[in-house]
């Protein structure tokens, strides 16, 4: 199953690869990470999207917690979380395709953040899933580029992460 | 008043309270050593390798309790001591390893003598510093001593450039370090030891089974009375010997691969096993579907990530071994309830069963020098009280099965890499903390010429360890796989070109004595311990050439599946 792990870092240089090279040399597998300051600019947060049996999650945790480095945790996926990433789609844009492109991203919620007389470029936000249908969507259209910043996350309701 | 950086990484390991400092030189670290040299406070130990310096701090540490300091140069000089740190790390040993760097402004310039030391460290510390400015010393040591020392210990590498050691600052040692991301847990949950203790006067074979932890947790006393109490067999793992008296009726010997079969045997029948500070390596284990298939798992340990990593446990207990135990002997002497006597009558009986196999059994009336016959002479000689260091290989597990430690501390080995050339140097740190002990190298004729170079500093510093050479002219455990499982081809694994260690021992200025009758045995270890006690002294016995280590469990194979003599 694919599981959310928030972390709190401290912001030191060489916690980010504390982290990574954990996952390198016990062979977890990372589908994405990403990492940036907080509003409390001691600490980084970082988001990080695994998948493994439960014990296998529960030793990651484990693990993650014993580094020095790590101040606090939480697995998201336990509980109501709020799950979000950031796509930037560079495709083409010209005959019929053009208004095509327009439509599925008025259907998905993106938005044209930039346009030349060949391309569009689509902005969009939204949990993998949909980003991925997103993709799906645009089977019949030519995709020269596609970058996605990996999930980030937070607990619904009064539930957080912080010190 | 201010201080150099050099200077204050002195005053702060002083603060420290060490006293010895196991080391060698290089132009990052010439500030340091200049301020070394003017003050006596700390003795400084002058290694023939960084490999050694760091075996050596380990020894000093698993012998003492306390934790063991190096310090070494940028470059090579933090390469060479890796092998030590990741020995460390892998038996959880406390140790604060102090690495030049170059200057600042030339990191990761690929400066002279520049490697990345935090990098390439990473993987075999409990955690590691780049020290960036001068007024972060003091503090940033007295980090690594806590981290070293608490939790599970483990080695902790500083790595200091050289600008840094030849500004000032003013000093002033922290007394109290908090870290908002390092707490480790050391008191058992009391609800978790109330249910522990449930299971465990349900028992009607249980097993206690205890390792490293116990030694780590100077909880040998504590443990003792709780197994003593109980009335349970107990077994120790490679790291744990010594934690209980191995000449103690309960005791059924070490576990595992070259474990003994009544230990192995209970473990695989136990229906309660109680686990306290070991870690269910899979060299104790054997394989994970055929271990202890009938038995509720309670276990005692401070790493919350050992447990139910290779086993599921059915009550973990997460905390310092000592706390947790203390907490238990006082429940169980509260506890009207005890073992059923007729279970564990009929539960003992078995036992004694297993035991009466006499796995270890060899021949006694055999021309040439069993291995088995030295180690035990030797305790007889050092009337079981030596420090024994050992290297890696057959010798190891000789020593294991037949030295019976009584005591904690006195079992010096790498368990977890399993590093030959780990003997010698370890032995020396002992000899250094304990100066008028008697410690012991046991070692083969491949491990020995690992470090053999440290054989130079014993006789700088007078440090009269004796070397048990078990000489057979192979690399023995990697020979005795080969004859199992390669149908005897033994590729590599002859080493009978070796030097003539006696002439080497004297060579060095040290006493060598070569043995090959086993009537000579006994003479040649007493004049180690007595005629030559100040001297170090190399004791190259000629054994038997392809004598095995068994009992063995096989790879793939339960603890109940053992192959016998
Ligand atoms: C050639 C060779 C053969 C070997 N054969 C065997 C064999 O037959 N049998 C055998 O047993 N081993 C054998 N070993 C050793 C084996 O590889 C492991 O090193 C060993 O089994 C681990 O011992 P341990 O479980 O006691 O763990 P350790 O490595 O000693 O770990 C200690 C455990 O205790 C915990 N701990 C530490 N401090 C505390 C504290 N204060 N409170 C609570 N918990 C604490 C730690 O978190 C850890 O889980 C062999 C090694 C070699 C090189
Ligand atoms: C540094 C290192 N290299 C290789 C090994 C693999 N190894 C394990 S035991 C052994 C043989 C040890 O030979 P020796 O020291 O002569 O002891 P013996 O087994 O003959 O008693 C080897 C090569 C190791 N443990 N450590």
């Amino acid at each position: 199953m694919k599981h959310i792990i928030s972390i709190l870092l401290e912001n030191e240089s060489g916690a980010l690869s504390r982290v990574a090279g954990l996952f390198s040399a016990r062979a977890y597998n990372i589908e994405s990470l990403t990492v940036a300051p907080t509003d409390d600019e001691t600490l980084s947060r970082m988001t990080l999207v695994t998948s493994g049996t439960e014990e296998i999650v529960e030793q990651i945790m484990k693990q993650l917690n014993k580094l020095v480095d790590v101040v606090k945790l939480i697995d998201l996926t336990e509980s109501g979380h709020i799950e979000r990433e950031l796509m930037l789609a560079k495709v083409q844009a010209t005959g019929n395709a053009r208004s095509e492109v327009k439509r599925l991203a008025d259907i998905f919620r993106g938005s044209i953040i930039d346009v030349t007389d060949t391309t569009y470029t689509i902005e969009m936000t939204g949990k993998g899933d949909k980003l991925n249908a997103f993709l799906t969507a645009l089977s019949s259209i030519t995709i020269y580029e596609v970058v996605r910043s990996g999930a980030i996350g937070i607990c619904r309701g009064e539930k957080s992460l912080s010190l | 008043m201010e201080l150099t950086g050099a200077e204050i990484v002195v005053q702060s390991l002083i603060e420290e309270g060490v006293e010895h400092l196991f080391g060698y030189p290089g132009g990052a670290v010439l500030h340091i050593y200049d301020a070394i040299h003017r003050q006596d406070k700390l003795q400084h130990i002058l290694v023939r390798h960084e490999q050694g310096a760091t075996h050596a701090a380990d020894g000093y540490a698993r012998s003492t309790g306390k934790p063991g300091v190096v310090l070494v140069t940028s470059g090579p000089g933090a390469t060479n001591a890796v092998t030590g740190i990741a020995t460390a790390y892998m038996d959880s040993i406390p140790m604060v390893v102090l690495t030049g760097q170059v200057p600042k402004p030339l990191i990761g310039n690929d400066a002279f003598q520049e490697v990345d030391s935090v990098g390439i460290t990473r993987p075999v510390v409990k955690h590691n510093f780049l020290i960036e400015n001068v007024e972060d010393i003091a503090t940033t040591i007295k980090k690594a001593f806590y981290v070293a020392t608490t939790g599970r210990p483990g080695p902790v590498v500083v790595d200091i450039p050289k600008d840094i050691t030849a500004a000032k600052a003013v000093f002033s040692y922290p007394r109290e370090i908090k870290m908002r991301s390092y707490n480790p847990t050391v008191k058992g949950h009391p609800g978790q030891i109330k249910k522990a203790l449930d299971i465990i006067l349900s028992a009607k074979r249980p097993m206690i089974y205890t390792g490293g932890g116990v030694i780590l947790s100077n909880a040998s006393e504590a443990l003792t009375e709780f197994a003593r109490t109980l009335g349970a067999p107990i077994t120790n793992t490679l790291m744990g010997l010594g934690a209980y008296p191995a000449s103690d009726k309960q005791f059924v010997g070490m576990l595992g691969m070259h474990g003994t079969y009544e230990a192995n045997m209970a473990m695989h029948n136990c229906d309660v096993l109680i686990a306290i500070g070991a870690r269910f390596d899979d060299r104790v284990t054997g394989n994970l579907e055929k271990f202890c298939p009938d038995a509720r798992i309670v276990h005692v340990d401070v790493d919350p990530a050992s447990i139910s990593k290779n086993v599921k446990v059915d009550v973990p207990i997460v905390g310092d071994v000592k706390q947790v135990m203390d907490g238990l002997n006082k429940l169980l002497a509260a506890d009207k309830r005890h073992l059923e006597a007729g279970a564990m009558e009929s539960w003992w009986q078995q036992i004694e069963e297993w035991r009466a196999q006499d796995c270890l059994k060899y021949d006694r009336d055999s021309d040439t020098i069993k291995p088995q016959y030295v180690v035990e002479q030797l305790h007889e000689a050092t009337k079981g009280d030596a420090f024994v260091a050992s290297d890696v290989g057959q010798h190891q597990m000789f020593a294991a099965q037949f030295y019976g430690f009584d005591k904690p501390r006195r079992w010096i080995n790498s368990g977890g890499l399993g590093t030959m050339g780990f003997g010698l140097p370890a032995a020396m740190g002992v000899q250094v903390a304990f100066p008028d002990e008697t410690v012991a190298c046991i070692t083969g004729e491949g491990s020995i010429q690992m470090c053999i170079q440290e054989l130079a500093t014993c006789l700088q510093y007078g440090l009269p360890v004796k070397i048990i050479n078990l000489n057979n002219g192979y690399l023995g455990m990697v020979r005795q796989w080969q004859e199992f499982f390669y149908d005897k081809r033994y590729a590599n694994s002859v080493m009978d070109v070796h030097p003539d260690f006696v002439a080497l021992a004297e060579a060095y200025g040290h006493v060598g004595i070569r043995i090959d009758k086993p009537e000579d045995v006994r003479k040649a270890l007493d004049d180690a311990v007595g005629k030559y006690k100040d001297r170090l002294v190399f004791l190259d016995f000629v054994i038997d050439r392809e004598e095995n280590v068994y009992p063995m469990i096989p790879a793939g194979a339960g603890l109940n599946e053992m192959i016998l003599v």
